[in-house]
């Protein structure tokens, strides 16, 4: 596959920088944080996105959807990354979706997917348990009873999961570990809610004694692992898209501003200590293009993925983004650090994006370990 | 089968039966390169045969035109071509500044007498060029160079020197940027012109690098005829050639940020060297740094991709070959810093047999030039700056 966009990519673009440019630019954020919206994001603004199709991207056409698959969804991850714009699309329409096409069985697509695609029914996915992200470890016990399941344990930093309708969550069980999907509404369910430092909201959720039943199984019993993988690299994949368009906007803004604030009477854009840093930051930009494109292509051409290149491409966006965010702070210099200017809102998600699914460390770990070092 | 599946098997077929084994190793030491040219001597037959049959196909310039000794494939198939000669780790037929640098300038502004004359030669590896732009007052500044070409009728007499030409003394001929206007602005004054290098006043010394090698000459003209056909594009117009060029250029120095195939991957070199425990690399924090170095590998193999697919599809390069000789360079030289160090006491060793004659100590010596010939990393970053963020000043 050629590493340029098709026509019917770059139509898919446009629409989503109109649409996230009109109706949700940075000011929308500002606006949800400042009226203490204890959701986060707007509903209203979810069904318009719904509207728009973006949670059919990825479910199939037999159940209601789409179907282009993970290259559309990252080109529209990548631009609401661009305005910062609070919504289900990573957590719903990408992840917990790609888990259920992947692994569901039909009763579940059918039960859960075409309610997806239409922007009613919200997903969330409760796997990590401590401050680092250690997907192989699991505290979280789903222990057979007869016929059901009781699942005992806590999740912490789940994406959304103060809204979710249902949760995919990992278990472990006899002989490996296992996925379950859970109503919120089950028996035993404890969420609680707060606040992160980008606005966004997430929740820790307390699963006690909550009975679930064989039907609930996601993917094969003790088989949930492989499918986990699957969907984290998926996960990381759509939090790399999403800091591409985090990091190009910061950049442009900052280059803007390079060209407007005047002291000594020339531009601060004609000293070449910035315009260096610039250019570099410039060509640091570039590649990160090229990552996120060759890996979603990858993701809708290979079944299983490709984990050396997804954390390859998790961890050089985190550090680009970082560099393009920081860079972004200072050369705006003091009107950067007020709260009143968006700038700072860019470092902020950046911090959470870069931290989510493993931050920049844990992929160089893992990229390494790919590559047999 | 598709048009590109038939041709990617017609050209590994073929491969298969006309690239000797031997070129499919690569180089055990620089020497084994070949770069054509009057006075050039094969190593082997298989070396001579690998030349010859590629040149029989137009493949050592295969996306120009078969009248000047291409193949005329499209950009398709161009990179099928690369990748297929790639997958079997073959060697260049030819290397070639008759090809990278001067072949495209040529095509776009030559007159076709010129083409005529030149690209088939180049294209067959039997002339050998010379890079003349770079002077002892005109390094990063390069529009400011003085050799001098005075006008005398129906030639031109040109007196001068230039430096940092590589492998000068091993020229047949030259491209070579002159002054013919000393009036006009700096850049407005320039011609860019070509002459045999054995043309009389012709003379070159070699300079001695840190590395001990010899890669680059000093070049002296005194009075040395150039004969007036021989001026590419319109006179005092040399410099739109010269930076059509230098793009050019760019863009093939980027291309040794990527490892050259068949060696072996800087993370499998600190393998061999130090061994891992329990599958990791022992020297835990060396392993971060290569873990960074090879992802920044890839990021650049990828987005050279990507820049051909774009140009494929009709987007200009233009003043991206900066940001691409700029990142190329400074990757390969943090290769060699890490395979320093990763080499330990054991990279010190400057000649004997163990050592390969201190090839890599040499080697890394030679690229702390990378960041400074063909432009140096800052007027890269200048020209990013300028010419792709549109940065005042």
């Amino acid at each position: 596959m050629s590493l340029v966009l098709n026509e019917e990519q770059v139509m898919l673009k446009d629409s989503a920088r109109d649409f996230l440019q009109s109706r949700a630019p940075v000011s929308h954020l500002r606006e949800l944080r400042d009226s203490a919206s204890t959701e986060g994001f707007s509903r209203e603004l979810w069904s318009e996105m719904a509207e728009m199709g973006w949670p059919a991207i990825l479910v199939p056409e037999q159940h209601g959807g789409l179907g282009y698959g993970y290259t559309g969804m990252g080109i529209v991850l990548e631009e609401s990354g661009r305005t910062l714009t609070p919504s289900p699309l990573l957590s719903t329409a990408l992840i917990c979706t790609a888990a259920i096409v992947k692994a569901g069985s039909e009763d579940q697509c059918e039960a859960i997917l075409p309610a997806v695609a239409a922007g009613e029914h919200l997903l969330a996915l409760a796997c990590d348990e401590s401050a680092q992200h250690t997907p192989g470890v699991n505290g979280t016990e789903a222990a057979r009873n007869g016929s059901t399941y009781r699942i005992n344990g806590r999740k912490t930093v789940v994406v959304d999961g103060h809204f979710a309708d249902t949760f995919i969550v990992s278990a472990r069980t006899d002989e490996g570990m296992s996925l379950f999907l859970v109503p919120a509404s089950a028996k035993g369910v404890h969420v609680e809610a707060y606040h992160v430092l980008d606005t966004h909201f997430a929740a820790n959720v307390q699963f006690e004694q909550v009975e679930v039943e064989e039907k609930d199984l996601l993917g094969p019993l003790h088989g949930g692992q492989a499918i986990l993988d699957y969907i984290l690299d998926v996960g990381r994949v759509g939090v790399s898209a999403e800091l591409l368009g985090l990091a190009q906007e910061a950049f442009e803004r900052t280059i803007e501003y390079l060209k407007e604030r005047k002291q000594f009477g020339v531009p601060i854009g004609s000293f070449q200590a910035l315009q260096h840093r610039a250019a570099h930051l410039f060509g640091e930009i570039e590649m990160c293009k090229s990552l996120v494109l060759k890996v979603l292509n990858t993701l809708d051409e290979a079944d299983d993925g490709d984990p050396e290149l997804v954390s390859l491409t998790k961890a050089k966006l985190g550090e680009t983004a970082h560099l393009a965010t920081t860079e972004a702070i200072q050369m705006h210099g003091g009107i950067g650090m007020t709260d009143e200017f968006d700038i700072g809102f860019f470092l902020k998600r950046c911090e959470i994006l870069e931290s989510l699914f493993g931050d920049n460390y844990f992929h160089l770990d893992r990229f390494a370990r790919q590559r047999g070092y | 089968m598709t048009h590109t599946d038939s041709f990617r098997q017609e050209v590994r077929d073929w491969l298969e039966i006309n690239c000797p084994e031997s070129m499919r190793k690569p180089y055990r030491n620089e020497a084994e390169a070949c770069w054509g040219g009057r006075n050039c001597e094969f190593y082997s037959e298989d070396q001579k045969n690998w030349l010859q049959r590629m040149v029989s196909k137009g493949w050592t310039v295969p996306v120009w035109p078969e009248e000047y000794g291409g193949a005329d494939l499209d950009r398709e198939q161009a990179k099928i071509l690369k990748e297929e000669l790639r997958r079997i780790n073959a060697r260049p037929p030819l290397e070639s500044f008759g090809i990278s640098m001067l072949g495209p300038p040529l095509l776009k502004y030559g007159t076709e007498a010129q083409k005529q004359q030149h690209l088939p030669p180049i294209a067959r590896g039997e002339i050998r060029w010379a890079q003349g732009y770079s002077e002892p007052n005109a390094g990063s500044d390069l529009a400011s160079l003085q050799m001098r070409a005075d006008d005398m009728g129906d030639h031109f007499n040109v007196n001068g020197s230039k430096v940092w030409t590589s492998y000068g003394d091993l020229g047949d001929w030259m491209f070579c940027l002159v002054r013919t206007d000393f009036e006009a602005p700096k850049h407005k004054g320039i011609s860019f012109v070509m002459f045999d290098m054995t043309n009389e006043g012709v003379s070159t010394r070699p300079i001695k690098l840190i590395s001990g090698k010899s890669p680059f000459t000093e070049t002296f003209l005194e009075n040395t005829r150039v004969e007036k056909d021989q001026v590419i594009g319109e006179i005092n117009d040399g410099w739109t050639i010269a930076k059509y060029l230098l793009s050019h250029e760019r863009e093939m120095i980027a291309g040794s940020g990527i490892s050259a195939s068949g060696t072996l991957p800087v993370s499998q070199s600190a393998i061999k060297a130090m061994g891992t425990e329990n599958g990791i690399l022992s020297n835990t924090m060396l392993r971060t740094d290569i873990a960074r170095f090879e992802i920044d590998e890839r990021c650049l193999e990828l987005t050279i991709e990507r820049a051909r697919d774009e140009v494929k599809a009709g987007v200009s390069l233009g003043a991206a070959a900066s940001m691409f000789k700029y990142y190329g360079t400074e990757l390969n030289m943090r290769r060699y810093e890490l395979l320093m160090s990763i080499g330990g006491h054991d990279a010190l060793v400057w000649a004997g047999e163990s050592s390969r004659d201190g090839y890599l100590p040499k080697m890394w010596l030679r690229t702390k030039g990378n960041s400074i010939e063909g432009g140096t990393s800052e007027i890269q970053l200048n020209i990013v700056a300028k010419r792709i963020l549109g940065l005042p000043g």
